[in-house]
């Protein structure tokens, strides 16, 4: 099979995982800025982490002759610093333009707070002045139901910002609607104990359809699985699906979404 | 919606595995009681959300029974981790 890795943390990862997602059929993978697992001291340590995006990552991934693409932004885990956020979302139009770039993620909510929302306008903000799709980190647990509402309805209240250009991540049973309902997209994030399974997975796909969702493994430095997506594929086959709808879930509903930037291409 | 072309018997695929999670549960509650912990907001709030398997949706529900559902963004973050379930829910 072929796929798509549309959200996955390779700087956390080792060689070994780029090498078993290749043999897997990746196609492509795509990283969203994030949390690092601390916080950064100083503004210069995201300059050298999108250097590291943009730059150092895709050469990694070149290597076993994966194309790799990111996307930029302050993670909403450390907004709570207003000063320290605006200072790095002054400095994301340097990189906008450089080739691997997808967007603006992934932005969003941590603990839904005031200052996290007043970053999450900003960074939307200025996916709008730079035409730039968007990627949504939506909270995790007991807070992604709320964090989820106030995040769509943020986004929807822009009119700058076409509804099929963004896709709000980790979606599950209880926000799912919520987001296809305002015609965004979804991505259905595959963990081992917190987000879904990948048995979840595919029920949220075969009650609303695989048109605007697509999974994805997040993997990053904590406990996540690099080959999650060609193991939901695998599960999809147990229940029955078709070589071709595998296809179209895992690879090309993934292009149609991400080909809306010029920079994505991938080949078949 | 989406179905497959050769639709395989949801049972034979997980009763298993659904099983063993039962169990898992079941054990879970036996060790929570044994230890003391009862009283954490975290296991009330299973609790209650156990409730929700009598319901309609269940996923949905029980993850919504496991929500913050206020709808107002708090004044700061205190934290960055969540615990899985709310803590101010009302006992």
């Amino acid at each position: 099979m072929r796929y798509i890795e549309p959200h996955a943390h390779m700087v956390s990862r080792t060689t070994d995982d780029y090498m078993a997602m290749v043999i897997a059929g990746c196609k492509a993978v795509c990283e969203p800025a994030f949390w690092a697992g601390f916080d950064r001291s100083s503004v210069n340590g995201f300059y050298d982490y999108f250097c590291q995006l943009t730059d150092y990552e895709p050469k990694r991934a070149a290597k076993f002759k994966l194309p790799h693409f990111s996307w930029l932004c302050i993670n909403p885990k450390e907004a709570e610093d207003l000063v320290l956020a605006r200072e790095v979302i002054s400095m994301i139009p340097d990189f906008i333009g450089r080739k691997n770039v997808l967007g603006i993620g992934e932005i969003g909510l941590n603990k839904n707070s005031r200052n996290e929302l007043t970053i999450l306008e900003e960074h939307v903000n200025l996916a709008a002045e730079h035409n730039q799709l968007i990627l949504v980190h939506t909270p995790h647990l007991e807070d992604k139901l709320k964090g989820t509402r106030l995040i769509v309805d943020l986004i929807k209240n822009d009119s700058r910002i076409d509804p099929n250009r963004v896709l709000i991540d980790h979606v599950e049973e209880h926000t799912v609607k919520y987001v296809m309902d305002a015609g965004m997209w979804g991505g259905l994030t595959l963990y081992p104990e917190s987000k879904c399974t990948s048995p979840r997975a595919i029920d949220i796909i075969e009650n609303f359809g695989a048109d605007r969702l697509w999974m994805n493994s997040a993997c990053d430095w904590g406990i996540s699985v690099p080959l999650a997506v060609p193991y939901a594929a695998q599960e999809m086959r147990r229940r029955g699906y078709d070589d071709d709808t595998l296809d179209q879930v895992f690879f090309k509903n993934p292009v149609k979404f991400l080909s809306q930037c010029h920079n994505f291409s991938v080949r078949d | 919606m989406l179905k497959p072309k050769d639709k395989q018997n949801s049972v034979e695929l997980y009763f298993m595995e659904a099983r063993s999670k039962l169990i898992d549960i079941a054990a879970f509650m036996d060790r929570i009681e044994r230890d003391g912990q009862t009283d954490d907001y975290r296991y009330k709030a299973f609790l209650d959300a156990l409730k929700e398997l009598d319901s309609e949706k269940r996923a949905e529900s029980v993850l919504l029974a496991l929500s913050d559902p206020t709808e107002e963004p708090i004044e700061a973050a205190t934290t960055k981790a969540a615990s899985g379930a709310w803590p101010d829910k009302p006992q």
